[in-house]
């Protein structure tokens, strides 16, 4: 029973986030602002759903600014802009998503055979991926004038934009992946005990791959979101998202050592957060403040989640 | 009555020790063979050699008479070959289903997609050869100790659909976390199972070994010094040859005589660590050596790390000179005089890559100093250059980094650091001597005993029968977490290597 409270402690906690907003504003439970909400955890929520892979197999991806931004700029210069003459058409959407799954798989091959942590590789990869960003990056601010691409933020269906939509396809979409495929499963057995799996004859490096591969191509397709909603291709496009995905994924019971989660777990994580960030706004917390009580929160809540992994002899690093 | 499995002129080294010497043993079809012997006889170095884990150096591997190479534990079950660990191999976080068939070939996966239905069928069929009545869709996490090692044996017996022809079935002590009923369940299974396979199991209880096996095969100091078949067993003839070269010369046997202090230094009352031991209670005098021995997992060192402070949960009474000790750290229980040897050196007693000097100044080193929190490096120099003379270590130069040592030294140095200090009381030694060549050995006895006739009050936790004969004053032999004999005045009256065996296993 206790251990059934703790999976659900991220729930409850985002229930009461949401009921004491509501209580406390007259705007929070409104149709607009709750839309808001959506809206704004979209993009965070696609970059979790990848990143829960990863975590679950206790490693870890720092890259997703540099991916994010690097996939921004190449599609604002390969579909119709105000800077560049190539049109590719939608063809720069796979074209961006490749992009992103070479570079993820890259660092995951960096980390297993130069036996390397994934921290680091993937801390060089931000660099490198900021890097070629920059380089790709025309000079002026490309204006992105596909619209089919601009529309995806912009038309909205029931009041939600097809960002929205989108990312809940994606996310169907990872917890059927988690729940019934071989990689699913295996991540989080990896996470937990990666010794025995080896000693069964699990080919654990091509999860390994799988995994970053697919972090990568979420990180991808936030910069086309991303693209998408500022309409333009921008070399800092992707900065802050690397904080809000990790910790909601932490938030939400994917922790850090893996073993733990799943995307379910983080996607609560993702709207803990970002309902906080709303909430606050609405009642008016000084925005200096507002960042100081996230970080607050966000210890009190792992710290909370983490209980009763307490021992007295387990080192923390 | 065709031989099933034999393994013939087995050696196998680790360094300098020798864990395996020209050993042989052979499985007839359809018998379970008992396998006892005390900690380090080479027991469980002979498991991990048939189930793969380990290669050996030289020797013949043969199945079914041929001769074969076992290079991983994959090699081994395709050879029908299969190891009951205890509950290690199993992921909590899958399925029953899922670790029934995470080391076979066939996933029940189409696409990378898990067919559901098809792994619950054959889930199912494997836990009904074990009477196992759980969802195979239960995640492990949820299951009992017991209900986990039924899976681990499925888990195993699940060759019998892969692989053609005899099994060998390895249990490497699948009654230690197992209750009486689980223990008969377990016993019903593996006298089905003969049909189709030959069975060894490992276990430090003479009992259970007795009960199930119809062969005994004793090993001591790494080889077999006997095989013994069920009708002629001779319970006695079994310790005695469990004891092996673990016996005291009694003529060359100089006596210790223990002056002792009248308050007791420790006095434990009914110290009970969940799992782990239950009940403990004894005292420790100032001089007095007190041994406690028992095989492995039987709780000795969970004591000692109980009093040093890092047990999670504990119950019941601990007295330090007649005061309540409430330690909640080995800080706590540094500061008030208590030290701790331990028996993983190079993990946890020693700081590598850092010299002599600096790990025996670590913990005590301010005790020497200025004061206010400024260490005395002159004066600690000094005192360290003491200690390296006294106890004859043997390093070029205290500056010298401590890798460089050999294992007596490195020993006796983290022996150091605890002599250091002005204020201790009660030293505790977890396997002192693991890994130490004997002259090693017999310095460091020497030094030990000279700190008990300082007045130290010392706990010993033993690796070997002779060390507490000679050592201890009085013995506290362990099993299963609970006191099982408790021998005073040692040093006058020695009991016998055997009835020590007795109330260990």
């Amino acid at each position: 029973m206790s251990k059934r409270l703790q999976s659900l402690g991220p729930l409850l906690a985002l229930l009461v986030l949401v009921l004491l907003f509501s209580a406390f504003t007259a705007n929070f439970a409104s149709l607009p602002n709750l839309a808001a909400v959506l809206e704004a955890a979209a993009i965070p929520a696609i970059v979790a759903v990848g990143l829960t892979f990863v975590l679950m197999q206790a490693s870890i991806d720092l890259s997703v600014e540099g991916v994010a931004s690097l996939a921004n700029v190449l599609l604002s210069i390969t579909v119709a802009n105000s800077v560049t003459a190539t049109d590719i058409g939608l063809w720069a959407i796979p074209l961006v998503i490749g992009v992103g799954l070479v570079i993820g798989a890259t660092s995951a091959l960096v980390s297993i055979y130069v036996r390397m942590p994934s921290l680091i590789v993937t801390l060089g990869m931000w660099l490198t991926t900021v890097g070629f960003a920059a380089l790709l990056f025309p000079g002026r601010l490309p204006q992105i004038l596909e619209t089919r691409i601009t529309s995806l933020a912009i038309d909205k269906h029931f009041g939600l934009s097809s960002v929205v939509y989108l990312t809940l396809l994606l996310i169907v979409v990872a917890v059927l992946v988690e729940k019934h495929t071989r990689f699913g499963r295996m991540s989080r057995a990896i996470g937990e005990n990666e010794p025995v799996l080896i000693m069964s004859g699990i080919r654990v490096n091509r999860h390994k791959v799988a995994a970053f591969a697919l972090a990568g191509g979420c990180y991808a397709l936030a910069g086309i979101l991303l693209g998408a909603r500022i309409g333009v291709g921008n070399t800092q496009s992707g900065v802050g998202l690397l904080f809000p995905s990790i910790a909601a994924c932490v938030l939400g019971g994917t922790l850090l050592s893996g073993g733990h989660g799943g995307v379910r777990q983080s996607m609560i994580g993702v709207l803990i957060l970002i309902t906080l960030r709303n909430g606050l706004i609405q009642i008016g917390v000084d925005p200096l403040l507002q960042s100081a009580l996230e970080g607050a929160v966000i210890i009190v809540a792992v710290a909370g989640s983490t209980w009763h992994l307490r021992r007295k002899i387990r080192v923390i690093k | 009555m065709t031989t099933a499995f034999s393994l013939e002129g087995i050696s196998k080294r680790f360094g300098e020790v020798t864990a395996l010497d020209n050993v042989s043993l052979s499985l007839v079809e359809g018998e379970v063979l008992g396998l006892i012997g005390q900690n380090g006889s080479g027991k469980s170095t002979i498991m991990k050699v048939m189930a793969g884990l380990h290669r050996p150096d030289s020797g013949l591997i043969k199945v079914g008479g041929r001769v074969v190479q076992l290079r991983s534990p994959l090699e081994a079950a395709s050879a029908g070959i299969g190891m009951v660990h205890q509950e290690q191999s199993l992921i909590t976080s899958l399925t029953v289903a899922e670790n029934l068939f995470l080391d076979k070939p066939a996933t029940s996966t189409r696409m990378g997609v898990y067919k559901w239905g098809d792994l619950r069928d054959r889930a199912k069929h494997q836990l009904d050869k074990v009477e196992l009545d759980i969802d195979p869709f239960t995640p492990v996490s949820e299951l009992s100790f017991g209900q986990r090692q039924m899976v681990e044996l499925a888990k195993v017996l699940s060759l019998e659909e892969l692989v053609q022809g005899h099994l060998v079935i390895l249990f490497d002590e699948p009654t230690a976390v197992l209750n009486p009923p689980e223990i008969d369940a377990l016993f019903s299974q593996i006298r089905r199972i003969k049909h189709r396979s030959s069975v060894v199991f490992v276990s430090h209880r003479m009992d259970e070994i007795l009960t199930i096996s119809d062969r005994v095969y004793v090993m001591s100091d790494g080889r077999n010094v006997a095989t013994r078949d069920k009708a002629n067993v001779n319970v006695d003839e079994l310790y005695e040859l469990m004891v092996g070269k673990q016996r005291v010369n009694r003529q060359d046997r100089k006596p210790r005589e223990a002056h002792l202090g009248d308050q007791p230094a420790l006095t434990l009352k009914n110290v009970t660590v969940p799992g782990e031991i239950e009940g403990i209670s004894l005292t420790l005098a100032p001089g007095e050596i007190l041994g406690l021995i028992g095989v492995q997992g039987s709780g000795a060192e969970t004591i000692l790390r109980t009093i040093f402070g890092m047990a999670d949960e504990w119950t019941g009474n601990i007295e330090y000179f007649g005061k309540p000790l409430t330690i909640d750290s080995p800080a706590e229980a540094v500061h008030k005089g208590i030290g701790y040897l331990p028996a993983e050196r190079k993990t946890e007693g020693m700081i590598r890559n850092t010299s002599v000097s600096e790990n025996v100044a670590i913990t005590y080193g301010w005790q020497h100093g200025r004061g206010g929190g400024m260490i005395s490096r002159a004066k600690e120099r000094g005192l360290i250059e003491g200690w390296v003379k006294k106890l004859a270590i043997k390093t070029p130069s205290i500056s010298h980094r401590i890798d460089n040592l050999s294992g007596g030294n490195q020993q006796k140095v983290v022996l150091s650091k605890w002599l250091f200090g002005k204020t201790l009381k009660v030293l505790m030694l977890d396997h002192p001597t693991r890994g130490l060549d004997p002259g090693a050995r017999s310095d460091l006895f020497a030094v030990i005993r000279e700190l008990a006739d300082q007045g130290l009050a010392i706990l010993l936790v033993a690796d070997t029968l002779d060390e507490v004969l000679n050592m201890a004053d009085s013995i506290i032999v362990m099993k299963d977490g609970r006191v099982s004999a408790r021998i005073e005045g040692v040093q006058a009256a020695p009991p016998s290597e055997e009835e020590l065996v007795k109330a260990m296993v």
